[in-house]
Parts: C-alpha cells; structure tokens; sequence
C-alpha cells in the first residue's frame, strides 16, 4: 500500500519526539560505560563505575527496594477495600472522595512533604525511620492502584455477582476475599506494578522527608549528580534504570491485556 | 500509568443495589480515610496556619509572599514555564498521538512503549538526561561545537527546565489522546469528508472539538506536575527561579517555616484552582494522572 506525504511527515514527526526522548537516555547509557567520556568510546568499555557505584550506593538500592515493597503492601491494603467502597457507593460523596485521594498526586509533592516535615517532624523515632518517607509514598501512590482496581470492578460487573454471594448467604467478609479480590487481580497487578514503579522513583517528597540515614535511590542519585564525576553518575542512573524499566514493561503488557479486557 | 487512562464510569446496576451492602462497603473506605485524613488533610491544615503566623513580630506569611516581588515573580515565572510547556506538550503529544491511535505500520507498539517510558522517570533523572542533551558536554554542545563553532549549551536555564517538564508531559499527552481517539466518531469525520471539506478543515472543526475534553484535562496535569516538579529543576541548578525551588531555599536556608509554609500553599493554591477550571471547561471529566 503506497502511504501518502502527509503519513511520512507525521511518522517522521513522531520518530523526532521519539528521538528527543530517548536519545539522552542511550547517552546516559553508554556513558556509564565508557572508561572516560570526555574521550569518547574510543577510551574503552568498562563496568568500573557500576561497580564503584554499587560500593558506594547499594544501601539506597536495598532501601528503595524495601520501601516500594512496603508501600505496595500497605497501598494494597488500604486501596482495595476504598475502591471497593467507592465503586460500590458511586454517589456524590464518593466521587468527591475519589477527588481528594487524587489531590496529593495534582499538588505540588513538595508542599505535601512540607506539611507532613513540619507536622510530625517534631516525633524524632518517626522522623528519623524509612517509615516517614513510607507515609509520602503511601499518599503520593494510592489512587494510582484505586484507578486500575476501580475500572476492572466496574467492568466486571461485581455488583451483580456479589448480590449472588449474598443470595447463597455469604457475609460481606467472605463476599470480599471469595468474590471481589479475585475478579479483579489484573487491576490489583497492574495497580501493583505501578505503585512499585513510582515508589522507586520519588523524588520531590523524599527529598524533604529523608534523613542521611534514610538515603533512597533518587535521593542518591541526586546526590551523584551534584558531586560525582559524569561517568558514575551515568553508571547509577544505569543501575535505576535496570530496576524500573522491567517494571514499565510488565506495565504496558498488562495494560494492553486489560484494555483488551483479557485476563492475565 | 496506562491502566489508570481507561476511563469506566458506573454502571448502571451499581445504582439498584440493596442500601444494606452499600452500608458495609462504607466501612471498607475507613481504612483509606483515616491515612488521608491524618497524613494529607490534618497536615495541610497546619500549614494553612502556619502561613498566617508570625515571625520575631514581623507581618505574617501570607502578606511577606503576596507584597514581595522576589516570590510574586519567581510565582509568575513558574506559571508561564509551566503554561508554556502545557501548550508546547499538548501540540508535540497531540500530533503524535493522533498519528499513532490512527494509522497501523509495523514497529507502532514498540514507538508508543517507547514514547510513555519517560512517564515514570523522577524529576532528578530527566533533569540529569537534560544535562546530557545540553549541557555543557552535552550532546548539543558538541553539535553548535561542529556547525557554528560555539557550544550551544541550555540545560541551566528555563529553556533547559522546560525541556525536561516535557518529558514528562509529553507521555501522558500521547496516552491519553490515544485513549481519547478511540472514542472518537469516525462517521463524523467521513460526514465532513464527504461535505466537501478539506485535511485541515476535519482536523480544525471535528477531531480538535472531538479531542478538547481530553485535552483540558490533560492539560491541566501536566500544568500541575510542571508547577510542582521540584527535582529538574534541583538538579539543573537551585539558581532557576521557580517556586519549588524557591520554597527549598527558604526552608532549608533560611528556615522561615511562616514563608515557606505561605509559598507552598500559594502554590498549591493556584494549582487546584487550574484543575478546578479544567474540571469546569471539560464537564465530566476526571482527573488524568
């Protein structure tokens, strides 16, 4: 099929952004393996600065890894009860709720994170924990699992199968665990997925909510980038992005799954 | 985030259930009340107050903020970089998503997971990737280096802040006016086709009007998150004067907790009224994250 001008502009339009987003990334790439960028790749590959970079920065890694996994638990705990409330009331109250859990996310993180530094800073033991920042991140993800959850709810028809549950007599205990969270475990993964994403990844709030003992993985590598040379800040945003981009991956292939309305 | 673009409203037979299990399934927001309640909504309020207190007797906050021109400027400049690069993401995403959502080739799948990569990337690394591209070894440097024989270097201006705001911005353009398209009525388009109206003509006075809903909405959170982002900008140097910026100083410098408390609610103030407006203009419609 002959494709006309205007398909050929557009694609090469598209390919342009595309370049522009991704061309620094595979600069950052190689340039956290390059031996000296400043000479180029003509000075040799290396994996020196990974290693470097993993001696002096790994315990950042352990603590965002434990942080996003800490966080997903808990978002899962309080988000799919919520987004079971809330597609089950869908009223006016509802949706104004559905509004302010968004809110944390549309406002700027660093008033959130001031807010929550000038309220309980003053509790030093809660201060000083990983469990602070765990708070910032718990509010800054939680209506990214309540959407995905809410959606699959809502086309599963749950309502209708719940009434059934109830019909055969079962309590709205059993009726959660049996019925709700199984028909919707392709939101609650996809909601999952993207909460760990995130988690990884925050910045504005953790910046105002870490100590020097609570040092994650963003806050590392902005540390490296205001200090250490080029090649091992390259290096560590290498290391960032091994972690996530298998993350954003499995993301987009549930997501399209979902959009399919298949079952994973 | 492409899970959180598909857009469900209720259902009908969700309306006709029993009141008694509408009751049980309050409790079940309990749990997610409480957290909002004790770590967003009682800490907000306190900086509310904060804002208005007073410091070595001196006027409160919110009147240091609102009578000097340091913070009103810095204020402005944020909202234009971030009107700016709203305006600049919603052209580059639109183009680019209406491409995408309408024509198949071989490759499409890949550039569309390629294009809503960057979506998850922090503040800091975009701002490190701004670096790379214009800094002052940067990739743009080396270019102006080889063509005009001077280093072509942006990455520590606004220029360089609003580069990396599109980045973020330009994914969730691209997302959601894919999402959008497909719920587009085509048999317009066709109708206007056949009426006799030219490529520009449908594009100007039936997809646009078609995709403006989705647009505003997501218009508005990208003008959000480019109001809030503070890690680019930390990265591309704390001289940028922006708000974000603003606020860290003043916290952790001077620790006037009255003026940065007042700021931060400025800020957050003018940004809830933008996706207050947007929720206006586009009627039912919900918040794009």
């Amino acid at each position: 099929m002959k494709r006309s001008t205007l398909f050929i502009g557009q694609l090469l339009f598209t390919l342009l952004v595309c370049a522009f987003m991704l061309v620094p990334v595979l600069m950052s790439l190689l340039a956290g393996l390059t031996r000296n960028y400043f000479q180029g790749v003509s000075s040799g590959l290396t994996f020196d600065w990974l290693a470097q970079v993993w001696q002096a920065y790994s315990p950042t890694v352990w603590l965002s890894l434990q942080l996003a996994v800490a966080c997903a638990l808990c978002v899962c705990v309080v988000g799919v009860p919520a987004a079971y409330a809330l597609v089950r009331m869908n009223n006016r109250f509802s949706r104004a709720f559905e509004e302010l859990m968004v809110l944390p996310v549309a406002m700027p993180g660093l008033a959130s994170a001031l807010a929550l530094l000038l309220t309980y800073g003053q509790f030093g033991g809660f201060r000083s924990s990983w469990l602070f920042i765990l708070v910032g991140h718990v509010l800054f993800t939680l209506p990214f699992l309540v959407r995905p959850v809410m959606a699959v709810m809502q086309r599963q028809q749950l309502p209708v199968l719940e009434e059934a549950a109830a019909s055969l007599g079962a309590g709205p205990i059993r009726r959660f665990f049996n019925v709700v969270v199984p028909n919707c475990q392709a939101g609650i993964l996809a909601g999952v997925l993207m909460v760990v994403t995130l988690s990884l990844g925050e910045f504005n709030l953790t910046w105002m909510l870490h100590t020097p003992m609570t040092k994650t993985l963003p806050v590392g590598l902005a540390d490296s980038y205001a200090s250490a040379r080029l090649e091992v800040a390259s290096a560590y945003t290498l290391l960032f992005l091994l972690m996530i981009v298998p993350l954003l991956i499995a993301l987009q292939v549930i997501g399209a799954r979902l959009s399919r309305g298949e079952k994973p | 985030m492409t899970a959180s673009v598909i857009t469900a409203r209720g259902l009908p037979s969700a309306q006709a259930t029993v009141p008694r299990l509408r009751l049980t399934a309050a409790w079940a927001l309990a749990p997610a009340a409480a957290v909002l309640f004790a770590f967003w909504l009682l800490p907000l309020a306190h900086l509310i107050v904060l804002g208005g207190q007073h410091r070595d007797g001196g006027e409160s906050g919110y009147w240091q903020v609102l009578s000097s021109a340091q913070y009103l400027g810095s204020l402005a400049q944020t909202c234009l970089l971030a009107l700016a690069t709203t305006l600049a993401a919603l052209l580059l995403g639109g183009i680019s998503g209406f491409f995408l959502s309408r024509q198949r080739f071989f490759g499409r799948s890949l550039l569309v997971a390629l294009l809503t990569f960057p979506l998850a990337f922090p503040g800091v690394v975009v701002g490190f990737l701004v670096i790379l591209l214009a800094g002052r070894q940067g990739l743009f440097a080396s270019l102006g280096l080889e063509l005009a024989g001077e280093r072509w270097i942006f990455a520590y201006s606004l220029m360089g802040l609003c580069l990396g705001y599109l980045y973020f911005s330009i994914p969730r353009v691209i997302l959601t006016v894919m999402a959008a398209c497909e719920s587009l009525d085509r048999n317009l388009e066709e109708a206007a086709h056949s009426l006799g109206a030219g490529h520009w003509r449908v594009i100007c006075d039936v997809i646009v009007p078609g995709l403006a809903p989705a647009l505003v909405s997501c218009g508005a959170i990208c003008f959000a998150t480019s109001m809030g982002a503070f890690g680019t900008a930390f990265t591309l140097g704390t001289r940028l004067n922006v708000t974000p910026v603003a606020i860290y100083n003043v916290f952790t410098n001077y620790a006037n907790f009255a003026v940065a408390a007042a700021l931060s609610v400025v800020l957050g103030a003018l940004t809830w009224a933008v996706l207050l407006l947007a929720r206006r203009l586009a009627k039912n419609s919900r918040t794009v994250l």
